[in-house]
């Protein structure tokens, strides 16, 4: 009984004394001067003091996005909701929902014309290393499903021999633009816009001969474009869907009709 | 074993701890920072000179509580709550203390320190000086009655022990370090990438080490 008494009395006379001394220490110490959005930054963090940042731990972390060095949307355990509130108290907005993956191809079996039956291994990279692939078109999405196999979320599908981003699911990690062998995938800002799915940088002749729905870069949206949005570069169009209104002019202008909205 | 003086027993323990009973390679204490903070070289040596302070000031303090207030009434089973306790108020007063009045050492220290806190290498080294046979006899030698620890020249030997786990410790930081930028740059294989291979480097690093075991 005695000893029980004793080892009681050890083990919390000394946590009584480490605690007094931790509360004398902090109350002389504190200078009160701490940076007020860094103690927001650190409280919205889980604490978990993991690493997964890449920094030492919380404090670092809170630290480097306070200090505008990291994004707010690298905490791993704390996911979207805490990237949502560092963004908050940092009044940025983040590209963690924004992004989005964009297959620039429309070539699906009935448009795009093909050079060869391919019957081998059902992957891009594989069909892409003979021939560049059966399409005739050298730029089109072969549509074996590469993309399909790499995405995370389950977004893309495969229709009619071409991919299609669900931009719904789609988190725009940019992984399945990473894996496409013929980078027909861009990661692109998620926003309602015109949008060209073709990427063939042909002249208009050639690629027309390839696909029914290619860009012949021949200017018509470029002129039919009230705010500047649209630029002709190697005979491909694009839309810069910050400048787009998604007016629907370009749409009608098309001679080829594969602008959609 | 031959009586040994002071000297060559704090260079003895001091080797040790650096390279056969290296805390990380060796007796695979604090894997945690291993891995976690080795990742730049910079990092890993501002971890490792925090580890080599605390664990300097735990033995500092643990080894008087051990030796003054647990072993003279038989509470030597309660060292582990004891010390943690003692090593967790300690690191909490050592960062508030240096936030306050030694800021460019916090900013380069400090905020390794919370990840110090709990790492169970700082932790194992103060529990390790009461069961490394190479102290037990020394403190037996040194003819003080009751018992060996008491004597000035054993708490010499214990923190050279604590330094040499904690310059140990710096130097397996620091060579991981240096693997896992070469490893950055590498072709990795895509189902080795990240963590696993971060392992098996580790592994065979520590395989390397093993090499000292046999250095008395």
């Amino acid at each position: 009984m005695n000893g029980i008494l004793i080892a009681i009395a050890i083990i919390g006379g000394i946590g009584l004394i480490g605690g007094i001394l931790l509360a004398v220490i902090s109350h002389f110490c504190n200078s009160g001067e701490e940076n007020e959005r860094l103690a927001e930054i650190r409280d919205a963090l889980p604490g978990a003091n993991c690493g997964a940042c890449g920094y030492a731990g919380c404090d670092s972390y809170a630290e480097a996005v306070e200090n505008g060095s990291a994004e707010p949307n690298l905490c791993a355990p704390g996911g979207k909701d805490t990237a949502l509130k560092l963004s908050e108290i940092l009044g940025v907005e983040i590209e963690l929902t924004q992004k989005v993956a964009r297959v620039n191809c429309n070539g699906c079996t009935e448009n795009a014309q093909t050079k060869y039956n391919y019957t081998g291994m059902q992957s891009c990279k594989a069909a892409a290393a003979l021939g560049g692939g059966m399409k005739s078109c050298d730029f089109a999405c072969l549509g074996l499903g590469d993309c399909v196999n790499a995405c995370e979320f389950g977004a893309i599908s495969i229709k009619d021999g071409v991919a299609v981003v669900d931009e719904d699911i789609c988190g725009g990690c940019g992984l399945c633009a990473k894996t496409c062998p013929k980078q027909v995938i861009s990661v692109v800002t998620k926003k309602k816009s015109a949008v060209i799915p073709c990427n063939n940088k042909q002249k208009g002749g050639v690629a027309r001969k390839n696909c029914k729905v290619a860009c012949i870069g021949c200017s018509a949206c470029v002129r039919a474009c009230e705010f500047g949005a649209v630029t002709v570069e190697n005979f491909l169009a694009t839309i810069d869907a910050d400048k787009c209104t998604a007016c629907g002019k370009c749409v009608d202008a098309c001679p080829q009709k594969i602008i959609v909205i | 074993m031959p009586e040994q003086s002071l000297w060559s027993m704090v260079i003895t323990v001091l080797l040790a701890g650096i390279l056969t009973d290296n805390m990380v390679l060796a007796k695979f204490l604090g894997i945690c920072p291993f891995l976690g903070v080795s990742k730049k070289l910079n990092t890993a040596f501002a971890m490792g000179m925090a580890v080599i302070l605390v664990m300097l000031l735990a033995t500092a303090v643990t080894y008087p509580i051990y030796v003054f207030l647990l072993i003279p009434y038989g509470l030597e089973y309660l060292q582990t709550i004891a010390f943690i306790l003692v090593i967790a108020a300690l690191v909490q007063m050592l960062e508030v203390v240096m936030k306050r009045f030694l800021p460019p050492l916090y900013k380069a220290l400090g905020i390794y320190l919370p990840l110090i806190t709990t790492n169970c290498a700082v932790l194992g080294i103060t529990l390790l000086h009461f069961t490394n046979q190479k102290i037990i006899d020394f403190a037996a030698s040194t003819g003080a009655a009751a018992n060996g620890y008491a004597a000035g020249s054993t708490f010499l030997v214990c923190m050279a022990n604590a330094l040499g786990a904690g310059a140990g410790f710096l130097l397996s930081m620091i060579l991981f370090a240096g693997v896992r930028a070469r490893l950055e740059k590498s072709n990795v294989p895509k189902f080795l990438q990240g963590l696993p291979i971060t392992l098996i480097a580790a592994a065979i690093v520590a395989l390397s080490f093993l090499g000292f075991a046999g250095v008395a």
